[in-house]
């Protein structure tokens, strides 16, 4: 798709010479520019309406699809105010543009993450369907002579009197000679037609047959194939090489040495792939050569006394507190959390096709980050921002990981190396042992207990490492808010302190579906489970006593309960536990119903229900509280990454054990109904899996686990 | 040297060694790319086609083993979205991000040749070998028992 020259004007833009007759159309967003200035964020249009002459209505996705259904929410948002039937539309996915596409809630780069796709779209892509429904009122008012008033949109043409219709691919070359509208009227909720009811995904149909095209699918004319072997050592570099035998090997065009390591370029990529095996490569192992998740552990742990603290909330003097009660009655519990690293593991592997030539980039593929990857690679291959194209495919999974774009690098160097088309595709290998993984951390959590049984006061310190930091760049002295994330529970607490400490344990780590929520949810939620065993209080009642004045916490946790039969007997041998958490605004509560036998924990059902407030796709919401469990289960249940010597000894799915259909519990999911502002719902069910399973492995075994994954071994030692 | 096969039903001659995986020859060779990588080990199932009417990890196929013999893909299904899995899984929306679907749908495909009827139980036996890092397999299941219950019903 060409590019818009002006970019530079703030509000409507408009350009009819783009696509060579049509309407092409940014996006303004007034209802936005002053919350986005308030927030200090960069207010940007991040939305397109495309009506060819043929009547072909392309509505652009500013996100990428990589499950999570933005395919097809987004343009549901616009379509509600255009007026157009959701399956007659084409969906394109946006090139990168961050002026126009830059994603205000969180803190604009054209990124897509953090749950927040629909609460960035929310108003801005219905204004954006309204303004170009005016525009078209409007083109057909001047045409037939007769007042706006009088004229109505209806699945895609204008209607007037006296059987009056003309379809927008009639209207758009005159439309997009029109002033735009200011001001726009949204319609009243009440009267959405497509928005909040469960529509069918607009990707599935490419998805049963073979046809979706993903980054691995890609080809370009003249295309060869690269696979890149990289340091065992994340971060070590190539100190020589030899590629003596695997040039010899079959279909070999060239080896290449590029900063992260040295590239095998083939004919076809399984010749790519073989001629690694002819490779010898003496590396530079760099300061990571000796580090061990163990130690990383131990770092952590002791940063939490050693590193800066960095206070987040206190409320009266907690310590204070905890100190007189231990003296008094001696009523305090002091609990220790500790999370390991993880893979995030999509099971496309990394890959992009990059094509450098004639001081342009062309890069397609998977990416999370539309406008990083393009200005990123510009700089590194040195050519004008400008110069550099990018398509995004589907994704196979993102999770978080794309949002890193090391491959897309890789991929442009090695085209720039050997002058053609490159599709660079990394091992399962490569990739489980080169991510950015979810870092570790360490909880340290202490309350007193007053004599009905609530706490008086609690302390929390969290150690990790802050992502933020190393993606965006953060001073050591300023909160990471995506470490933050649900550390202040719902709970009441007369006297709380929670404090936050950033810890470079030594590994490059990175945003893992629900990011801090999983750790931090974990923390509290098993630690109030605590309190109430402490109290001698069932964990529901105990938790109800402590959200007076919380009544979106309460109402999810008495639903998800009532349902779950909390308060009757489980089936024999079954046991269950309880999570609640707020997190992307949305208000969630799960039930865990599990066994244990041999050791293993088998999780039969879960009884989740959720507010997110209004909703776009409810069928694409129960989609993502199903799959965020499934994700978050594995990780409870088996993940774990460890470090010898620097180097992640996990390298394929043998040894990083993803859940399987017979392990996968049944799911019961309660959506309430609301008119609050819509909340994030790709992530936040990942975090309260775990807690809900640790409290039912509570209650079946009265062994508190403390740490993940809830593997035999660690449910052995708890 | 080449090797000859069938690849839904139309002959082949393929170049690539002999000891290449059939899905590479399948995806870069023929062109087909529906199939997909994802471990190379034969551990998450995205690779499944059948090799004479059986599913196998075409990862950990060697093209010299599939010499004379009939090989299916996704693509085999059906183009137009008209076999009774593919109609199953479009009414039950099962796909997220979509990559792992082509071997769940030849894994379900092979199991409903076999078992017209299958229960809980044997679903989740013959589905077993096939990853879905989504987590679609609520929808998977009940997409499996909605394709029996069609094919069924067509043929009473």
């Amino acid at each position: 798709m060409t590019q818009p020259t002006d970019l530079t004007r703030r509000g409507f833009l408009q350009s009819s010479a783009l696509t060579g007759g049509g309407l092409m159309l940014g996006i303004a967003l007034p209802g936005a520019v002053s919350d986005a200035n308030a927030a200090g964020m960069l207010y940007t249009p991040n939305a397109w309406v495309h009506i060819a002459d043929d009547n072909t209505i392309t509505l652009l996705s500013a996100r990428s699809e990589m499950g999570q259904g933005v395919y097809t929410s987004m343009p549901m948002l616009i379509a509600e105010e255009l007026d157009v039937d959701i399956r007659a539309i084409k969906v394109s996915i946006a090139p990168p543009n961050q002026k126009l596409y830059g994603n205000a809630l969180l803190g604009g780069p054209q990124l897509t993450g953090g749950s927040s796709s629909v609460r960035d779209g929310w108003e801005k892509l219905r204004i954006a369907g309204a303004q170009v429904r005016m525009m078209l009122i409007s083109a057909a008012a001047q045409k037939w002579n007769i007042p706006e008033s009088q004229l109505r949109a209806e699945k895609g043409r204008i209607v007037g009197p006296k059987g009056r219709k003309a379809t927008y691919g009639q209207l758009a070359a005159a439309a997009s000679k029109l002033p735009v509208p200011d001001k726009v009227v949204l319609k009243d909720p009440k009267d959405f037609k497509i928005v909040g009811k469960p529509t069918r995904r607009l990707d599935t149909p490419a998805k049963v047959n073979g046809t979706a095209e993903f980054g691995i699918d890609v080809k370009l004319p003249g295309m060869v194939y690269a696979s890149l072997e990289q340091c065992p050592v994340i971060g070590g570099t190539v100190k020589s090489f030899d590629a003596g035998k695997a040039k010899a090997m079959p279909g070999v065009i060239d080896v290449v040495q590029i900063p992260d390591g040295v590239a095998i370029v083939a004919d076809t990529w399984w010749h790519a792939r073989k001629a690694r095996e002819g490779l010898t490569v003496v590396w530079d192992e760099g300061p990571g050569a000796a580090l061990t998740h163990t130690a990383m552990t131990e770092g952590t742990r002791a940063a939490l006394k050693t590193g800066k603290v960095l206070p987040l909330k206190a409320v009266g003097d907690a310590d204070a507190e905890i100190a007189k009660a231990e003296k008094a009655s001696g009523k305090v519990i002091r609990a220790e959390y500790t999370m390991p690293l993880l893979s995030h593991s999509p099971l496309e592997p990394m890959n992009f096709t990059a094509h450098v030539h004639d001081n342009r980039v062309e890069l397609i593929g998977p990416t999370q980050w539309q406008d990083a990857a393009a200005a990123t690679v510009a700089k590194v291959v040195g050519v004008p921002p400008e110069n550099v194209s990018l398509r995004t495919t589907f994704l196979g999974g993102g999770f978080g990981r794309r949002i890193d774009i090391d491959f897309i690098i890789q991929a442009a160097q090695i085209s720039k190396a050997v002058n053609k088309p490159v599709k660079l595709l990394w091992t399962r290998e490569d990739d489980m042992t080169h991510d950015f993984y979810r870092p570790q951390s360490v909880h340290q959590l202490a309350a007193a207990i007053g004599p009905d049984g609530k706490p008086t006061a609690m302390t929390f310190r969290m150690s990790s490492q802050s992502v933020t930091g190393r993606v965006f760049g953060l001073p050591a002295d300023v909160q990471d808010p995506l470490m933050t994330e649900a550390a202040v529970a719902g709970y009441a607490v007369p006297a709380s302190r929670h404090d936050i400490v950033k810890h470079d344990a030594g590994l490059r780590v990175g945003y893992w579906r629900s990011v801090s929520h999983a750790l931090n949810a974990f923390a509290n939620e098993t630690f109030i489970d605590e309190l109430a065993v402490a109290a001698g209080q069932d964990p529901l009642a105990y938790r109800m006593s402590l959200l007076a004045g919380q009544p979106r916490f309460a109402n999810v946790l008495k639903i998800a309960t009532d349902r779950a039969g909390w308060g009757s007997a489980a089936p024999a041998g079954r046991f269950r536990g309880i999570a609640l958490m707020e997190g992307y605004d949305t208000y969630m509560a799960q039930v865990a119903e599990i066994s244990v036998a041999n050791g293993e924990v088998q999780v039969h059902k879960v009884t989740v229900a959720a507010d997110l407030g209004r909703m776009v796709n409810p069928d694409t919401v129960e989609a993502q509280i199903q799959s965020s469990i499934v994700f978050g289960l594995t990780a409870a249940l088996f993940g774990e990454i460890t470090l010898e010597k620097g180097r992640v000894q996990q390298t394929n799915f043998h040894q990083y054990r993803l859940l399987r259909l017979n392990e996968s519990p049944a799911i019961d999911i309660t959506l309430v109904p609301s008119t609050e502002k819509p909340g994030g719902i790709g992530e936040p069910a990942t975090a309260l899996i775990g807690p809900a399973v640790g409290n039912a492995l509570f209650a079946a075994t009265g062994k508190r686990l403390r740490k993940m994954p809830f593997t035999p071994e660690n449910i052995q030692s708890a | 040297m080449s090797t000859r096969f069938k690849i839904n039903g139309k002959a082949v001659d393929v170049k690539a060694e002999p000891d290449t995986p059939l899905l590479w020859v399948i995806r870069d060779e023929i062109g087909l790319t529906g199939t997909k990588y994802g471990c190379g080990m034969a551990l998450c199932g995205a690779c499944t086609v059948h090799l004479d009417g059986q599913p196998v990890r075409s990862c950990q196929t060697p093209v010299s083993a599939v010499s004379g013999k009939s090989v299916a893909t996704v693509e085999s299904l059906s183009r137009n979205n008209t076999h009774p899995l593919q109609v199953a899984w479009i009414k039950h929306d099962v796909p997220q991000c979509g990559y792992c679907q082509s071997g769940q749908l030849m894994s379900a495909a092979a199991l409903l040749k076999e078992n017209k009827n299958p229960s809980d139980a044997e679903i989740d036996a013959a589905m077993s070998g096939n990853i879905c890092r989504c987590g679609t397999y609520p929808r998977i299941r009940a997409a499996i028992k909605s394709a029996a219950a069609d094919m069924q019903h067509h043929k009473a």
